[in-house]
């Protein structure tokens, strides 16, 4: 059983679909106990960081996910979720976010008009290391991103793969232990996307 | 490096997937479910489907089909036709969709798209428009005019200005479907397709007169497209998704390769 914990951060529909898709079981949920007993946990979103942090707070989750997290089950962070686990997000002149990845968050600069933000699409997703979640997935595989802002972690040991748009070179995977977390949606990368959360599914959470 | 997107759109009529020329004979295709998945096993990078006669018979959207669309694609996808409010569009949503279209309704309030950017997100806010070729420039300096309603009003909004606003209202991504050029296969709306691309922030998909892959290059290349709507050439088979990408890759454009 996956359980996705749902914090008013956007739609959890298509990861719960994509879970469905590849026969296992996934709840959507708002309990902090249910969030905290988790045997495998999600974290998606979209939307701003600030209204994530605040909707965190209200719904009384922080301490349940930092629980859940020690506890080694393990945790796949997607999108806005890989984004609040970290210190701190630059976005609306300044979030502080939850502290569990050491680094801050960035949004893409660039001079180019025709290079736009957000980055909308499908990217190549460079694995900087092995790792049980990418069994039966090339390095350099597309994987569809919609974003502004991205993930610097403080320390490269985090950074599992690599993407680049905008002139810069960013973590497009972090994790370590039993945490991971994509920048780009799985749920929606298609068939190789489906994989990586088959892989998730069966992950034990050591790499 | 980010890849250009081609995105099959499915018109349906009656549940058919359908395809006529400026919006008149339509001829039916297929079953919108099988195309969907037949696409999205084929390496289409995104769908769009547009409930071509939800406005016109004042319905909403066929939701059941969406929920049955988001059961079995997982790839993004995009609805647009009959959504009116924000709850249709939140339902869209939660059925599965990545993404809500609206097109006459922003026309005639233009509010809407601030109101659903903040509800929805900008990201799930596509704004479609359906401009045509213009002679009075004084009104649109472009020389190209807004149409609504499958093209049969014309409105005297300047296309360029209204993908503008549009852009800061809020729209996170604009679909420039050229009246023109729509169902001839004659290739897209180059010169209208990179005014918009070279004035907005955000992605802007070509739609609207795809026949061959060199099109596909051309607006992709010449008009700084993000994205390219395909139909007719792909729907009755003449092209595969592939064969494009293989052109469109030989070519130098960047194509996601591998699904």
């Amino acid at each position: 059983m996956i359980t996705i914990v749902d914090y008013k951060a956007g739609n959890l529909t298509s990861v719960r679909l994509a879970f469905e898709a590849i026969g296992v079981e996934a709840q959507i949920t708002r309990d902090p106990e249910v969030v905290a007993d988790a045997k495998r946990v999600v974290f998606p979103g979209v939307g701003a960081a600030k209204s994530a942090m605040e909707h965190l707070r209200e719904l009384e989750l922080i301490e349940a996910l930092k629980l859940v997290i020690s506890l080694g089950r393990p945790f796949l962070g997607i999108c806005l979720g890989t984004q609040v686990i970290c210190d701190w997000s630059e976005e609306d002149g300044g979030v502080e976010c939850l502290g569990i990845v050491p680094g801050n968050v960035r949004r893409f600069q660039t001079e180019d008009p025709l290079c736009k933000i957000p980055q909308m699409g499908w990217n190549h997703v460079e694995f900087v290391m092995p790792h049980p979640l990418f069994r039966d997935i090339k390095s350099g595989s597309e994987f569809y991103f919609v974003h502004s802002y991205y993930p610097a972690p403080a320390d490269p040991s985090y950074t599992l793969a690599e993407t680049e748009y905008a002139g810069t070179r960013f973590a497009s995977i972090l994790g370590k232990g039993n945490l991971a977390a994509t920048q780009f949606h799985p749920e929606r990368s298609g068939r190789i996307g489906l994989q990586f959360l088959t892989n998730f599914a069966r992950w034990e959470g050591l790499c | 490096m980010l890849t250009k997107r081609i995105i099959p759109c499915l018109d349906i009529r009656n549940r058919k997937v359908t395809k006529g020329v400026r919006f008149q004979n339509n001829i039916d295709l297929g079953d919108p479910i099988e195309m969907a998945v037949s696409y999205s096993k084929g390496g289409a990078d995104e769908l769009v489907f547009y409930d071509i006669t939800a406005s016109a018979e004042r319905r909403p959207i066929d939701i059941d089909m969406v929920r049955e669309i988001g059961k079995v694609v997982h790839i993004p996808f995009a609805v647009g036709g009959g959504l009116r409010t924000l709850d249709d569009m939140y339902n869209v949503l939660d059925a599965g969709a990545e993404k809500v279209s609206v097109n006459s309704l922003a026309v005639e309030d233009p509010d809407i798209i601030g109101e659903m950017a903040r509800v929805l997100g900008c990201q799930n806010v596509v704004l479609g428009m359906d401009p045509v070729r213009t002679d009075a420039i004084t009104s649109c300096p472009s020389g190209y005019e807004i149409t609504t309603r499958g093209f049969r009003t014309r409105t005297g909004m300047d296309a360029l200005e209204w993908a503008k606003r549009a852009a800061d209202l809020g729209a996170g991504e604009i679909v420039v479907n050229s009246v023109d050029a729509d169902g001839t296969q004659d290739g897209f709306e180059l010169t209208l397709t990179k005014l918009i691309s070279t004035s907005v922030g955000v992605p802007v998909v070509a739609s609207g007169g795809a026949g061959n892959p060199q099109h596909l290059i051309d607006v992709f290349q010449l008009a700084h497209a993000d994205a390219a709507i395909v139909a007719s050439m792909t729907h009755t088979g003449r092209y595969t998704i592939a064969q494009i990408k293989e052109e469109l890759d030989a070519a130098g454009v960047p194509v996601r390769k591998t699904w």
